[in-house]
């Protein structure tokens, strides 16, 4: 049996730098797609009760767009890129250059866009950790829904369930500021991924 | 004087037991399920939001009861009794376990909603409540709100719209 044990400061700062550069990359991604710039927020590393995941994003009713990936190898985990609906559809105003067909939701070919920028900056992001740390880092086919936040990242919460009410995730906030494309990333690494990462980048507890 | 109801709000892995004229929600189940015990006499209702199907595979130290099938219902039965409730007496009704991703790879993890519904069945007719309504599976996400008063169990859904059972 393991619980949670408290993690040092500066393992926080380890998964905080984990973020730092896969995001940086993901954001390098999203700029060179948009042929704009796009800042992010300096990552955030969190160990929150279950309840908390959902309120960063509005509540666990507000209603996102949201991809989704399962990372397979050496560190399983979870991996979603959340955006309003809001901003889904500046994000492919941007990147078209065409209104949003649809006053309310998407279009097929639309949501298909969506999941394929999704897959782009998910895979940037994983590459670029997968390179850091010389892990092994799969990403799986990404699957995109447009429901409530609560319905949605509870899916990245079950492997954490078994060992606790709480989840420790790395979350990064994309803007791109005058087009108010705003999005996140959530990374949840699995329970048992954490150790595996902390030792690649050389710090064991 | 009527006493207004409060709205009690389940959590993640919680569970709450209320009587008249309270109203139990929980917002945003995916494959998460929860489940409403109801006493129609007493007016006594519970919620549990159910996360994972079987205890057997938590690792958590203190084990919370709220989170599994199989230990959420037995928690929620013997609390509704505390407040006047006859398990003789009880009817269910739940909503919930949707698989949100569709995934060829199917490990079994993707399979949890539909999983959580039926462990969740297989122990409310350990003990014999009936299941008087469900709204289970598909893909999409329900917010749920029980009203201790009627019985009624309104589900609200971003693309179905709304429904009572």
């Amino acid at each position: 049996m393991k619980e949670w044990k408290p993690l040092a400061e500066f393992q926080l700062d380890v998964l905080k730098e984990v973020g730092n550069i896969g995001a940086g990359h993901a954001a390098t991604a999203l700029s060179n797609l948009l042929d704009k710039p796009v800042d992010m927020l300096v990552p955030q590393v969190r160990l929150v009760p279950f309840e908390g995941i959902s309120e960063s994003v509005g509540g666990a009713e507000e209603v996102v767009v949201a991809i989704y990936l399962r990372v397979e190898g050496e560190t399983p985990g979870n991996m979603f890129f959340i955006l309003s609906e809001e901003s889904a559809k500046g994000l492919l105003r941007n990147l078209a250059g065409m209104e949003t067909e649809k006053e309310d939701g998407f279009t097929d070919m639309e949501l298909s866009a969506l999941n394929e920028i999704g897959n782009i900056l998910a895979g940037s992001y994983l590459s670029s950790l997968a390179d850091l740390t010389k892990l092994n880092m799969a990403p799986t086919v990404p699957a995109l829904a447009m429901d409530m936040a609560g319905a949605i990242l509870s899916y990245g919460l079950l492997q954490h369930g078994q060992m606790g009410d709480h989840a420790l995730f790395i979350d990064t906030k994309f803007l791109n500021g005058e087009e108010e494309v705003e999005g996140r990333f959530f990374l949840i690494p699995d329970p048992d991924s954490f150790d595996v990462l902390f030792s690649a980048l050389g710090v064991t507890s | 004087m009527m006493k207004s109801s409060n709205l009690i709000k389940v959590g993640m892995a919680d569970l709450q037991v209320a009587a008249q004229p309270d109203v139990l929600k929980s917002a945003g189940l995916g494959s998460c399920v929860g489940v409403t015990l109801f006493d129609p006499e007493s007016r006594v209702g519970g919620m549990a939001h159910i996360m994972l199907p079987s205890s057997d595979i938590a690792r958590e130290g203190q084990l919370n009861l709220a989170k599994y099938a199989d230990t959420a219902i037995p928690e929620l039965i013997r609390l509704m009794v505390s407040r006047g409730a006859s398990v003789k007496r009880l009817e269910s009704k739940m909503a919930g376990g949707s698989q949100m991703f569709a995934f060829s790879t199917g490990s079994d993890s993707m399979r949890i909603g539909p999983r959580n519904a039926e462990s969740c069945k297989t122990m409310l007719s350990k003990y014999a409540i009936p299941l008087m309504a469900e709204d289970t599976g598909g893909n999409h996400g329900r917010t749920i709100e029980f009203d201790c008063s009627t019985g009624v169990l309104s589900v609200r859904s971003v693309q179905k719209g709304s429904k009572e059972l």
